[in-house]
């Protein structure tokens, strides 16, 4: 009795939960349907059109785009805040505190206000319409996060494994690739997965920086859809599960990660 | 081959779609294949961020040749040296003459005009009195009479000139937004919408094109974007009947002034305008083409005589502030808050006090010397307190922080300190003055309104902090609940709920704000429909403070609650069992062992979640601008979200919102560094 109310409840969760979602699906196969109430969410009269205007070489172009940028930012701000987080975890340095602070500190000024110098910056740097140029942004933007996760978990490691391979002659370089990096295994992986979202999921700068639909990435394109006088309902919703379907395939492949490694240590530490 | 490589790139911007953007290719096409000097290469962009990406190119050089746009914003382009003075002379030159210059050469007009369906209605009503007695008669059993966006200030401009009305006053060019004819002209749609049911309620875009497709609407306000999108309806198309004179966009081919092929791109703006271009352009592409005053199609000749009379826009950046303070009004008009008058009133003060006046020139000297006396304070201290630390054997800490330290100063805290910098400034077209302090001290004195009005800092840094505490309660609450339910061990399908109630945080943001709002219309959204299943009239989410912050919360509850759920979840997992084993052994219920063991031990890694969360929430931006939009009245705006009004929609007040957002940083960095010295207190008592 006590685990079929259990159940009754977290199906209706669930529900609430997909719902949005199943309404996407929707619009994305039955266009017409954003002129009609309906409480079904899904299509009487389903149709593949929408994907299939949607998907020309442009677009899959677009999408090695969102690949490329996305995974080279998570290459890159992994490799920088581990570093970074292992530091800030194990030595002590002058600075140390004031560095976590600012990685806070960073967090809290409004986004929408830095497009317009970042834009001068990277015209400097000769960085403007260029991949390269806003995977540097996106790494960079995701780094004061990611410390403050991987941080956080180094914390909660216990050093006395590191102690014991320092005195059987370790480097300390080979202490963090052999034995803290496995052991942090977890926490990496969200770190990953939110880097991997955060340069995934961006527009503005993106739309701000690159000037070749050849370059574009897939939020860019997809904002195209939302027009002036009118929103092309089906084209946005097919483009907007394509953009979200690898996010969710990286979630339900990390998420037994995902619970660990967000949080395992904050308890002990 | 030789002559290939050698053509001159023309980029050429624009932000079209579909058939025109179709026709646009042909041309370029054909322009490449006629001449041997230039390659014409086409960029589309999209429409919102058209013209912040061009103001942003263009003087970094690395705008287009040409690019299409509407005239609209000609004047503060002109003005900056964005756009290069063309040759044109003809139809719609006054609409691109800025200061006695002619700027561009005009492609299209646009403009709404009448769109009535045959079976309901003879012939186009020939007086606005005639327009309303028609719409009145043919109002019965379903159909509306008339329908359009009511609260769009594009569609009733044609309203407001049919009794008179006009935006500014001339001479002088002073806002007018309150005249008596504004008054009657408002109340005249107040009157048909409300009073008469004349016009459907939250008649949005989508509703309009539903509505006239099932027959149910006799007459329509639209534009030439709308022929398209009409199945099945024999339909007229007429100019809406005189004074009545509707915006017209004139959208025009401009040569920019940083162009590195300028007269390239003038060789194929010239082409544009050439009768074998225009042609394809009106046949192709269903323009209204601007230089042809007789189109053979009877649709796009009606709009070409209804651009005839209608009233170029003002190209003027005061314009560009005009819209919000009357959107606002239209909609506490409709939805039935303030009578015409008072929303007017309000509109008018609202547009005076969004184009401020420049604050006086002050003399960045005093600022510059108290600027440096606090670097060197800052450097003695730093000397001071490192002075007696050892820096041995911390080479390596130093290595291993130095790239993440390196890449942030670049990208992130030097944009940052010159945006902070940029608050002592104020921007107008292209031109920074320094007026030191004014900008907080107009902020935090709350000028030109009342501290409780939607407008002041403080009404809105209140609204923020609402937002904020019902957004990270509620994600916290849920996402714990869930994490308990979700904990035993034995449940059954556990995998599944999981994976089921995290999809939430796998959706884009901006994708999840547009989805809600959809599913939050009136008409056609799942909330109203399931609403009306459970027998509860549907209401108008966006018409009222309550309704609409709520709904802002529960888009954002959605997308939010799966990340704290997750946090819980991990901070649950390890808490040792034997703890709650050894407190049952003691008789301890189960409530107890919640209060006493699961929440003390589940503060540590909660903490730093919600600090994150409720910083994320306060700068939420997407959610607040794409759902309720700040209706009513700007009412339901946050911090951010006003600061970027005033840099993108209230004159470009850059340094203005630079301060917001200096404010805003200033109150998060108070706000963490109170909650954790509390933690730090609680953990040491």
């Amino acid at each position: 009795m006590k685990r079929g109310l259990l159940h009754a409840a977290l199906v209706i969760l669930c529900l609430v939960t997909i719902y949005p979602v199943l309404w996407v699906v929707g619009l994305a196969l039955e266009p017409q349907q954003a002129q009609a109430r309906r409480l079904w969410p899904l299509p009487q009269h389903p149709s593949l059109q929408s994907f299939h205007e949607l998907f020309n070489w442009l677009f899959a172009r677009q999408l090695a785009n969102s690949i490329l940028v996305a995974a080279l930012t998570t290459a890159i701000g992994l490799l920088v805040s581990m570093t970074a987080a292992y530091a800030m975890s194990r030595f002590s340095f002058p600075g140390r505190k004031l560095g976590l602070t600012a990685l806070l500190a960073t967090q809290m000024f409004p986004a929408t206000m830095m497009s317009v110098p970042l834009y001068a910056i990277l015209n400097r740097l000769h960085l403007l319409n260029s991949l390269s140029g806003l995977v540097l942004v996106y790494a960079t933007t995701s780094v004061p996060f990611c410390v403050w996760m991987l941080k956080g978990y180094f914390d909660t490691i216990p050093r006395d494994l590191e102690e014991a391979a320092l005195l059987d002659g370790a480097t300390p370089g080979q202490i963090f690739r052999k034995i803290v990096l496995p052991l942090a295994r977890p926490a990496i992986a969200v770190t990953a997965l939110f880097s991997f979202m955060t340069a995934w999921n961006e527009f503005i700068l993106a739309a701000t920086f690159l000037d070749d639909a050849a370059r574009f990435t897939l939020p860019v394109a997809l904002q195209r859809f939302v027009g002036e006088y009118k929103t092309e309902w089906g084209h946005f919703a097919a483009g907007a599960l394509i953009v979200s379907a690898p996010v969710m395939a990286v979630f339900f492949a990390l998420q037994r990660h995902l619970v660990g490694g967000l949080t395992a240590g904050g308890v002990k530490g | 081959m030789i002559a290939v490589l050698a053509l001159a790139p023309v980029l050429l911007w624009h932000a079209y779609r579909g058939a025109e953007e179709q026709a646009l290719a042909q041309l370029i096409e054909r322009f490449d294949a006629q001449q041997v000097e230039y390659r014409v290469e086409a960029l589309a962009i999209p429409y919102d961020a058209f013209a912040s990406k061009l103001t942003s190119a263009i003087p970094g050089g690395h705008g287009p040749d040409l690019f299409i746009f509407a005239h609209e914003r000609l004047g503060g382009w002109a003005r900056e040296g964005y756009v290069a003075p063309s040759d044109y002379s003809g139809p719609f030159g006054d609409a691109l003459t800025v200061d006695g210059r002619v700027y561009g050469y005009p492609l299209a007009v646009k403009s709404v005009a009448l769109f009535y369906n045959r079976a309901l209605i003879q012939e186009a009503p020939p007086t606005i009195d005639e327009l309303a007695r028609t719409a009145r008669a043919a109002t019965h059993d379903g159909v509306y009479g008339l329908a359009y966006p009511v609260t769009d200030f594009y569609y009733h401009q044609a309203i407001l000139s049919g009794f008179g009305g006009a935006v500014f006053e001339e001479p002088g060019h002073r806002p007018a937004l309150d005249t008596p004819e504004a008054v009657r002209a408002l109340e005249f749609v107040r009157r048909l919408a409300l009073d008469d049911g004349v016009i459907p309620e939250e008649p949005t875009s989508v509703l309009v094109t539903s509505l006239f497709n099932q027959g149910k609407a006799a007459m329509v306000i639209n534009g030439p974007w709308f022929i398209g999108e009409i199945r099945g309806v024999d339909y007229g198309v007429a100019p809406l009947p005189p004074p009545m004179r509707p915006f017209l966009s004139v959208e025009a081919a401009l040569v920019s002034g940083r162009a590195r092929e300028p007269a390239g791109a003038q060789a194929f703006a010239r082409y544009l305008l050439s009768p074998e271009a225009a042609a394809v352009r009106a046949h192709q592409g269903g323009q209204v083409v601007a230089t042809d005053g007789a189109p053979a199609d009877p649709l796009l000749a009606a709009f070409r005589r209804q651009a005839q009379s209608a009233l170029p826009m003002d190209n003027s950046p005061q314009m560009q502030a005009v819209w919000e303070p009357e959107k606002r009004a239209l909609a506490s008009v409709m939805g039935g808050e303030l009578g015409p008058e008072a929303a007017l009133a309000q509109a008018q003060r609202r547009l005076i006090a969004t184009t401020r006046a420049a604050p006086p020139t002050r003399n960045p000297a005093p600022y510059l010397i108290v600027l440096g006396a606090g670097a060197l304070v800052v450097a003695a201290l730093a000397r001071r307190r490192l002075r007696g630390r050892s820096f041995r054997g911390t080479a390596r800490a130093y290595a291993y922080v130095s790239p993440a330290f390196a890449s942030l100063l670049l990208l992130v805290v030097v944009p940052f300190a010159a945006g902070m910098g940029l608050s002592f400034f104020h921007h107008s077209e292209g031109h920074y003055t320094f007026v030191g302090l004014q900008n907080f001290a107009d902020i935090l004195a709350s000028r030109d309104y009342r501290i409780t009005e939607p407008m002041s800092f403080y009404f809105t840094l209140a609204i923020t902090l609402l937002w904020t505490v019902c957004n990270v309660a509620l994600h916290v609450g849920i996402g714990l609940a869930l994490a308990l339910l979700l904990k035993d061990p034995l449940l059954r399908f556990k995998s599944i709920y999981r994976v089921l109630l995290i999809v939430p945080w796998a959706v884009p943001n901006y994708i999840t704000a547009l989805v809600w709002k959809g599913m939050f219309h009136r008409q056609f959204g799942a909330v109203s429909a399931l609403l009306s299943a459970l027998g509860i009239q549907p209401i108008s989410w966006f018409t009222h403070f309550s309704t609409a912050f709520a709904a802002n919360v529960v888009t954002n509850t959605w997308l939010g609650f799966p990340f704290m759920m997750v946090v819980a979840l991990g901070a649950l997992q390890s808490i040792p069992h034997d703890l709650y084993e050894a407190a049952s052994v003691d008789g301890a219920s189960r409530w107890k062992q919640f209060r006493h063991i699961t929440l003390p031990l589940l503060k540590p890694a909660l903490l730093p979640a919600v600090i994150l969360g409720s910083v994320w929430t306060f700068n939420m931006f997407n959610i607040i601008y794409l759902v309720s939009g700040g209706e009513p009245g700007g009412s339901t705006d946050i911090l951010v979200s006003e600061a970027y009004r005033w840099a993108f929609q209230r004159n470009e007040q850059f340094g203005f919102a630079a301060a917001y957002s200096t404010l805003i940083f200033i109150f998060l960095l108070g706000y963490s560094a109170l909650t954790r010295r509390v933690a730090r207190e609680a953990e040491a008592a």
